[in-house]
């Protein structure tokens, strides 16, 4: 442990701190719909949902009339966070990589290189980290400039380069979303670099900025108890004092403050002051680590004053403790090793706020959880509990999944009983129907490029009636009949013909706009008809198609994620009773590690207490023994 | 004084456990990272499961040609708190939703939910919208709101947007997304 994994630990407070947002007016559904999923921290649902966005949006044509087009870069920046919280590291950066790669502008690709240095960042691949902000050139927007710096500094420091880490630390001083952490961060920084005298001025400034919240105050509290830890090693234990003292008494680094601050009066051999801090911690939390050593050191410090009587007390007080906790310790094993914390742990019910671990103690039958405390804040611990649960949400997920496939069956069967029988009659009175329309469809073809030769050369004869072209060749009868008996008619008679000819064709001629107009006009009615046909057609096509769709073509998909279903159980199964077994087995090794440090304490508490009675009872007796 | 004092206390109490426990805790480390590995490969397989299972129920329940679907979002500030919506197609109950707080503070940050999917014909048809929540000042208010939409070929996504508009007064609109 030591100063190397608390460091960690507040460098990653400050990083992953990274909201998904819109940016603007939202226009795609879809990504708002992914959002909706994050911001309830559901993120496999808003992965599922814009991973498929973003391929189905990288699959189109002409992307700019996508609605995603408008939100691409956001996007693909909520894509990666969104796989780094759900703890998909490996998968985490693709997405961002490509807007890196891509046509964008300089505060978008500069955004992009943070993101991407971010996220290699917190995959521990820290040449990639600075690889990335170096690409970091030009305009940066402004509201990731102090992350961009923080970040560089964190790099820096987990490269081992802390004097290089000082620079940037040194400029977020005033920084209003870095200004704690970064005033901490830089105190170790020089602590590093083995600048002792600046680790120990920036730590003591640290130790008393302004504080906006628990966060800070956190920050504020740690700094003073680091300051304070060092000053205690060196021994200046006057001063040393003086910065426990400074850590708040409810905080979450009191009860170490409190154990630190009785050590250095002890050692500066102020043992009436070594009673204040340890009488107050030797009341707290009986399963706190600090607490329990406590209850074994304000009976030594009242030892060392001499008062040893109320030491055998405290003794016999800390073996009672310890023996009850010891009990708890074991029935804890025992619950473990019966699987039960695994069972407590997949109970979804009390995952419902962010201590529900430690409510997990609540449970009946379940481990002491307090006593996991520190187990919980290691990083690779957290993370098997994490998969753990997650694997537990996708088993629960799959098993869901599974039952629906033979539902689905069903429809497809039910489906095709229905409709199967019906087709045959159908599609024969189609494909009568069919071939009417077609040759409708061809004759109206055929009548409109008619109509619009005549628009370019009108040909009267085209729009003759129907009686027209019989007059017209009656009238040619007759005056061949008259030309070969031309001798028993009189003239009169052919210019008869001819005057009626004449008139046919001065009819034609005259009248020829007018019957183009209502040509055209009947043309366009049965356009209106053929339109309403081609509809019911398309319709009928579409519903048709509709029917074949809702019964054919899912045999294959439905039993191919059937057998991927099913293969995904078997080794989230096995993955979950592997990742369980590494759980179950850190979490009693950390109890039988606190049961042996209570045992050893009891034997201490146990020579102690004798020996206090020894002093007492030979101190009584010196005293009835004086004159 | 101070190492001479404590280290003879940690000396009793701790003894050998932290070198028995530094190694054990080194080696479940390794097995842990390894298993996250696997981890992280089952999670991206499971959400391709989902993706490819997405298509299939969108074929199977809701096909373009009849799939509606009706999204609800909030906009600017509002002074109520919904606590419930229920849609209504034709008349005919088809959704009824009661938000939670984390599905209402995602509302509120800009994300939209999918309250509803299911099919209709194409043609004409109405939908009915209805919301009941508390105003600022504690008082129970219900809005309600007809709109007429058109069904085509194409699937139809209807977006229903909640807006505030100050006294107590509360718009529905609903429009085509």
């Amino acid at each position: 442990m030591g100063r190397k994994s608390l460091l960690t630990g507040l460098l990653l407070a400050g990083c992953l701190a990274a909201k998904p947002s819109v940016g603007g007016e939202l226009k795609d559904l879809y990504f708002g719909e992914a959002l909706y999923f994050a911001y309830q921290g559901d993120f496999f649902a808003a992965l599922e949902r814009l991973d498929t966005e973003v391929k189905m949006h990288a699959g189109v044509d002409e992307p700019e009339l996508d609605t995603l087009y408008y939100h691409i870069d956001a996007a693909e920046f909520s894509l990666g966070d969104f796989e780094l919280r759900y703890r998909m590291h490996h998968r985490a950066g693709r997405a961002i990589r490509a807007v890196l790669e891509g046509a964008v502008d300089e505060a978008t690709r500069n955004d992009a290189a943070f993101r991407l240095a971010r996220i290699h960042f917190q995959k521990s691949q820290m040449p990639e980290a600075m690889q990335a902000l170096g690409r970091i050139d030009g305009k940066v927007p402004e509201a990731i400039r102090d992350d961009i710096e923080f970040l560089r500094a964190n790099v820096l420091l987990a490269q081992g380069h802390p004097g290089a880490a000082a620079a940037p630390l040194r400029a977020l001083q005033g920084s209003r979303s870095f200004g704690g952490l970064a005033a901490y961060n830089l105190g170790i920084a020089y602590l590093q670099g083995e600048q002792r005298q600046e680790a120990v001025t920036q730590l003591d400034r640290a130790g008393q900025t302004n504080a906006n919240g628990p966060a800070d105050l956190a920050i504020r509290d740690k700094s003073n108890l680091v300051l304070g830890t060092m000053l205690l090693e060196d021994g200046d234990y006057a001063r040393a004092a003086d910065f426990f003292d400074r850590v708040r008494l409810e905080g979450p680094f009191s009860n170490q403050a409190l154990l630190s601050s009785g050590w250095a009066s002890m050692s500066a051999e102020n043992f009436e002051r070594a009673v204040v801090p340890w009488g107050i911690l030797a009341d707290r939390e009986a399963t706190d680590f600090a607490a329990q050593e406590a209850m074994l050191a304000l009976p030594y410090a009242y030892g060392k004053l001499d008062v040893h009587g109320r030491a055998a007390v405290l003794y016999g007080d800390a073996l009672d403790t310890f023996g009850a906790e010891i009990n708890k310790l074991t029935a804890s094993i025992e619950s473990i090793r019966e699987g039960k914390f695994l069972q407590a742990l997949a109970r979804e019910e009390i995952r419902r706020d962010k201590d529900w671990v430690m409510r997990l103690r609540s449970l009946p039958q379940s481990p002491e959880t307090y006593y996991l405390m520190e187990l919980l804040a290691s990083h690779d611990f957290q993370t098997g509990l994490q998969n753990y649960l997650d694997l537990a949400d996708l088993h629960n997920k799959l098993v869901t999944w599974q039952a629906g496939f033979d539902s689905y069956e069903e429809l497809v069967e039910i489906r095709s009983e229905h409709y199967q029988p019906l087709l045959p009659a159908v599609d024969k009175r189609f494909r009568q129907l069919d071939s009417r329309l077609r040759l409708r469809i061809e004759q109206h073809s055929m009548l409109v490029k008619r109509r619009d030769d005549l628009l370019t050369t009108p040909r009267p004869e085209f729009l003759a009636t129907r009686q027209e072209p019989e007059d017209l060749k009656r009238i040619e009868m007759i005056e061949a009949a008259l030309r070969d008996t031309a001798a028993q008619y009189p003239t009169v008679m052919t210019e008869r013909t001819q005057r009626l000819k004449g008139l046919l064709a001065f009819t034609l001629a005259t009248d020829y706009h007018n019957r183009l107009t209502e040509f055209d006009k009947n043309l366009r009615d049965l356009d209106a008809a053929m339109h309403i046909a081609q509809v019911e057609y398309d319709h009928y096509v579409r519903t048709r198609q509709a029917a074949t769709h809702s019964f054919v073509g899912y045999g294959k998909d439905i039993k191919s994620l059937r057998i991927q279903v099913s293969q995904a159980l078997d080794r989230i199964g096995l993955l979950m009773a592997r990742q369980g077994h590494l759980i179950e087995v850190v979490a009693i090794e950390a109890l039988v590690s606190r049961r042996a440090r209570l045992e050893s304490f009891s034997d201490k508490a146990r020579f102690a207490l004798a020996d206090s009675y020894d002093r007492a009872a030979q101190r009584q007796a010196n005293t009835e023994a004086a004159p | 004084m101070f190492k001479q004092t404590r280290c003879l206390l940690i000396f009793l109490t701790f003894g050998l456990v932290p070198m028995l426990s530094g190694n054990t805790q080194d080696l479940s480390g390794d097995d842990m990272r390894s298993l996250d590995g696997q981890v992280q490969e089952i999670k991206s397989d499971v959400l391709n499961i989902a993706s490819e299972l997405n298509v299939l129920e969108e074929r199977l329940l809701y096909p373009s040609s009849t799939q509606l679907a009706v999204f609800v979002s909030l906009d600017g500030e509002q002074d109520f708190r919904l606590d419930a919506m229920q849609i209504d197609i034709n008349g005919e109950p088809v959704a009824y939703h009661i938000y939670s707080f984390k599905e209402l503070e995602a509302l509120q940050k800009g994300g939209v939910q999918r309250v509803h999917t299911g099919n209709v014909v194409t043609g004409n048809h109405e939908i009915t919208v209805t919301m009941t929540g508390k105003l600022e000042n504690g008082g129970d208010f219900s809005e309600s709101g007809n709109f007429a939409f058109t069904k085509g070929v194409k699937p139809k996504a209807l977006g229903v947007t909640l807006r505030s508009e100050g006294f107590g007064t509360t718009t529905i609109q609903v429009g085509d997304w």
